[in-house]
């Protein structure tokens, strides 16, 4: 089950940016998963959890956007929702030259920081 | 009160800067890495083992890593070509990562080696979303595992630069629908090509040798719609948010 080694990354990332910017916790981590980036989200779930014990994750909320494949067709500029399983043949000329607009994302967007009472008591951590 | 940071960042951001970073090492060392994706039990051992005799034959200096949760069966098996031969055990992590390969390569793989070929851990799902710095990524299926296959992990052969299918002396007798397994992977991989082989009657023999040969004599592999699209998103997530990088402590 990758979705540890996948949470562990989103872990020490967000980790490193909370030390970066002083921030004492964080409350929301919010995710871009695309269809095509082979992410169990419910696993991603139960892993995030685990993986934040005893960091400054610890708490957090874990969203997990799902992002859409789509792709569009080199040859005839149609562009279509590709599905799951995918489709990535043309479905309009059957040309093979294509090119995926969206779908494989894996991206951390953005954090929610917690644990700021007020701004001015901040740096007591 | 709360506020909210854009961190726009690329969660295998790491995992990919070391595979980048890995196969330039060893471009610069003139040796090229070849990724062998599959279910467990598909027969990669088998046909490694034919590749790496092949490779002998001819003088090209190969050598082989093997991933598996426990056992050094298959290392055993592949030494008997007399290529150097490594076993790494996982300890249960269902994948390999970059960092992880280039740390057993360190000390291990003889510098005149030019083609490794790195038998990832039997499983279709996880090693997928790992680059490891290879130049070629091979996923094999036999023809007992279904024709839809390729549907079932779009991942693992949506990112093939070339599929094998394995023991194809068994086509008839698992009733293998050649047609159907071929439009599956069109589907998710327009434009791979997919080459039946035997290990037993020999049929194929030597094609993965011979397309990782043409790799390291420059041939471009093909480039799967999948891989665009990541190269794409990671690549632009970084460039634009590079000072957010992670680097661990140890
Ligand atoms: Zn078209």
């Amino acid at each position: 089950m990758h979705e540890m080694s996948i949470a562990v990354a989103v872990v020490e990332q967000v980790e490193a940016a909370a030390r970066e910017h002083g921030m004492p916790g964080v409350a929301r981590v919010r995710l871009h998963v695309g269809e095509l980036a082979g992410v169990v989200p419910q696993a991603l779930d139960f892993c995030f959890e685990l993986a934040c014990a005893g960091t400054l994750v610890e708490g957090a909320v874990l969203e997990a956007e799902s992002v859409a494949a789509r792709a569009r067709c080199r040859a005839c500029a149609v562009e279509w929702a590709v599905g799951m399983p995918p489709d990535l043949g043309c479905p309009s000329c059957g040309g093979g030259s294509v090119e995926l607009l969206s779908g494989r994302e894996l991206q951390i967007l953005d954090v929610e920081w917690a644990g700021l009472p007020d701004v001015r008591a901040g740096q007591e951590g | 009160m709360c506020r909210t940071v854009d961190l726009r960042q690329a969660v295998l951001a790491r995992n990919d800067g070391s595979a980048r970073e890995l196969r330039a090492a060893l471009a610069a060392r003139g040796t090229v890495a070849v990724n062998l994706l599959s279910s467990p039990g598909s027969g990669k051992t088998a046909l490694l083992e034919a590749e790496l005799g092949l490779a002998r034959r001819r003088g090209v200096p190969v050598a082989a890593l093997t991933a598996d949760l426990a056992t050094e069966n298959d290392a055993l098996r592949l030494a008997r070509s007399g290529a150097p031969v490594k076993q790494v055990l996982t300890d249960g992590l269902c994948h390999l990562e970059a960092v992880m390969l280039a740390g057993h390569l360190t000390g291990w793989l003889p510098d005149d080696t030019r083609l490794l070929f790195v038998e990832n851990v039997g499983n279709l799902v996880c090693p997928a979303s790992y680059d490891l710095g290879e130049s070629l990524r091979v996923v094999l299926a036999s023809v007992t595992e279904g024709e839809d296959k390729p549907l079932k992990y779009p991942t693992a052969f949506g990112l093939a630069n070339l599929v094998l299918v394995t023991k194809a002396d068994l086509a008839a007798a698992a009733e293998f629908d050649e047609a159907a397994f071929l439009a599956n992977v069109a589907r998710v991989n327009p434009g791979v090509e997919v080459v039946l082989t035997s290990a037993r009657t020999g049929q194929g023999a030597g094609v993965l040798l011979e397309r990782a040969l043409a790799v390291l004599d420059g041939a471009e592999p093909h480039r799967p719609v999948m891989a665009a699209a990541q190269d794409h998103g990671h690549g632009h997530g970084l460039h634009h948010h590079e000072p957010v990088v992670v680097r661990d402590g140890s």
